[in-house]
């Protein structure tokens, strides 16, 4: 099998400049998605029947907390190519992912809590799905603090790639320890084969957060990219071209 | 093997690995990790009856019994299959309701009462305004089924 | 507009959540940046450096 469209994919200095290009087409629909979301789901958006206006708390909460693991995903599958493949843009690509994930999984975090005090009566239980997402959050953290504390950038992107992938078990265990164990969080309600548990005008602002969110991540992870990029081919003179 | 094939199989195999590390310690911990107990596990024994634990079901209607004048309450847990009846001092969060989830933490007494010091609410995934969900209420004759088909619901104007 | 804002009550939960996502959403951005541009600068520096090493 020939690989070399591969390797040319992870030639850096096609990567700065595809990231250059690609932010702006990332970041500008993402902002807008937000802002229209933003208006759909705090007035547009019925009060839910149980919960009043405190629903909406949802319109914030459930963005990032697929953020929290989406990114995860992202950050393990980039590590595995390259650990896998020898490829150092990969191992840019899953460094550049930790912060963004670890932010978010914070917020995701936080949310909840305000959402829980209302709602379920409580900021915090040891239930187990709160449970793993904060060890998501320690995941990531983990795995930052690993990088920060090997000098080596060859032995740092090994270790925190084993990290990562190591961590992907707790993703399925965030996913399904609604339905594996009883759990005070409720079950998904757009993540699931079956149709989705709220009506379309509930639904529309849930929907454009998801995918503006997403898009968000890809354009910060981009300029986040280019900045790691930088830094790790430090003495490479194409850096002399792109700078002028 | 290439060097490529032997580090896709190293990847392979960490992952292999932890999973499998991770299926034996859930499992082992099983009820460890369950964060409630339902009334049914309750009868059947399976609940750490000599332990604090948690119990979890649907507040029946009609059993919600609060004391005049004071924080006093008692309410019936259900799963349809089993009852405890619960006592509680105390204030209730606001989604405390009759046919809604409730977690009590607390004890249960030798007279198979339970004695709870915490009530939480646990609500489900469905997000409904006001006027759907008693559409829905009426047609199902004034109670919430448990997988409402929201679309099915007649639609309102917002 | 009073009652937007009192959210039915729940308005001491919901603008925290909704604050503390828009301080996420804008660290991040910024963060991000000035990754870049200090990325940039010190790179823009090195070779600045390196150049009037080479001339003299």
């Amino acid at each position: 099998m020939n690989w070399t469209w591969f390797h040319r994919l992870g030639s850096p200095p096609h990567i700065y400049r595809i990231a250059g290009t690609l932010t702006p087409w990332f970041a500008w629909p993402a902002g807008l998605l937000i802002a229209a979301a933003l208006y759909g789901g705090l007035v547009l958006a019925p009060p839910d029947y149980q919960q009043g206006e405190g629903f909406r708390i949802l319109y914030v909460h459930a963005p990032s907390a697929w953020l929290a693991v989406m990114i995860y995903g992202v950050m393990a599958s980039a590590a595995a190519v390259g650990l896998i493949w020898r490829m150092k843009v990969a191992h840019a690509v899953a460094a550049s992912c930790a912060g963004v994930g670890a932010w978010f999984t914070a917020v995701s975090l936080l949310t909840g809590m305000l959402w829980g005090k209302p709602m379920w009566g409580t900021y915090w239980v040891w239930d187990p799905r709160l449970t793993a997402q904060l060890i998501l959050l320690f995941l990531y953290l983990g795995y930052m603090g690993l990088r920060a504390g090997i000098d080596d950038l060859g032995r740092a992107d090994k270790a925190s790639a084993v990290l990562a992938i190591v961590g992907v078990v707790n993703i399925p265990i965030i996913r399904y320890s609604v339905e594996w164990w009883n759990s005070i969080h409720q079950a998904p309600s757009v993540m699931k084969m079956d149709r989705p548990s709220m009506p379309f005008d509930m639904l529309a602002p849930l929907l454009m957060m998801l995918l503006g969110f997403t898009l968000y991540f890809a354009a910060v992870m981009l300029v986040r990219l280019r900045a790691e990029i930088l830094r790790r081919e430090r003495t490479a003179s194409w850096i002399r071209e792109v700078l002028r | 093997m290439t060097p490529r094939q032997r580090r896709i199989t190293l990847v392979v195999g960490i992952l292999a690995g932890v999973s499998l590390a991770g299926v034996l310690a859930l499992n082992a911990f099983r009820e460890n990790v369950m964060f409630f107990f339902d009334p049914s596990q309750v009868a059947a024994g399976d609940a750490p009856i000599e332990k604090r634990f948690r119990l979890g079901g649907m507040v029946r209607p009609g059993t919600v019994d609060r004391e005049a004048g004071s924080l006093d309450m008692s309410f019936v847990v259900t799963d349809f299959k089993h009852d405890v009846r619960v006592v509680y001092t105390g204030v209730v969060p606001d989604l405390f309701r009759e046919n809604q989830g409730v977690v009590a933490h607390g004890r249960l007494g030798s007279n198979g009462v339970f004695v709870a010091d915490e009530i939480l609410a646990k609500h489900d995934e469905n997000y409904m305004p006001p006027e759907v969900a008693k559409a829905i209420k009426e047609k199902h004759g004034g109670v919430m089924p448990v997988n409402p088909d929201i679309r099915a619901a007649p639609q309102t104007g917002t | 507009m009073t009652e937007f804002f009192a959210m039915g009550g729940y308005a001491v939960f919901l603008w925290p959540a909704y604050l503390v996502t828009l301080i996420a959403i804008v660290a991040n951005v910024l963060i991000a940046r000035r990754a870049h541009d200090g990325a940039k600068q010190e790179a823009r520096r090195r070779f600045d450096l390196e150049d009037e090493g080479s001339t003299t």
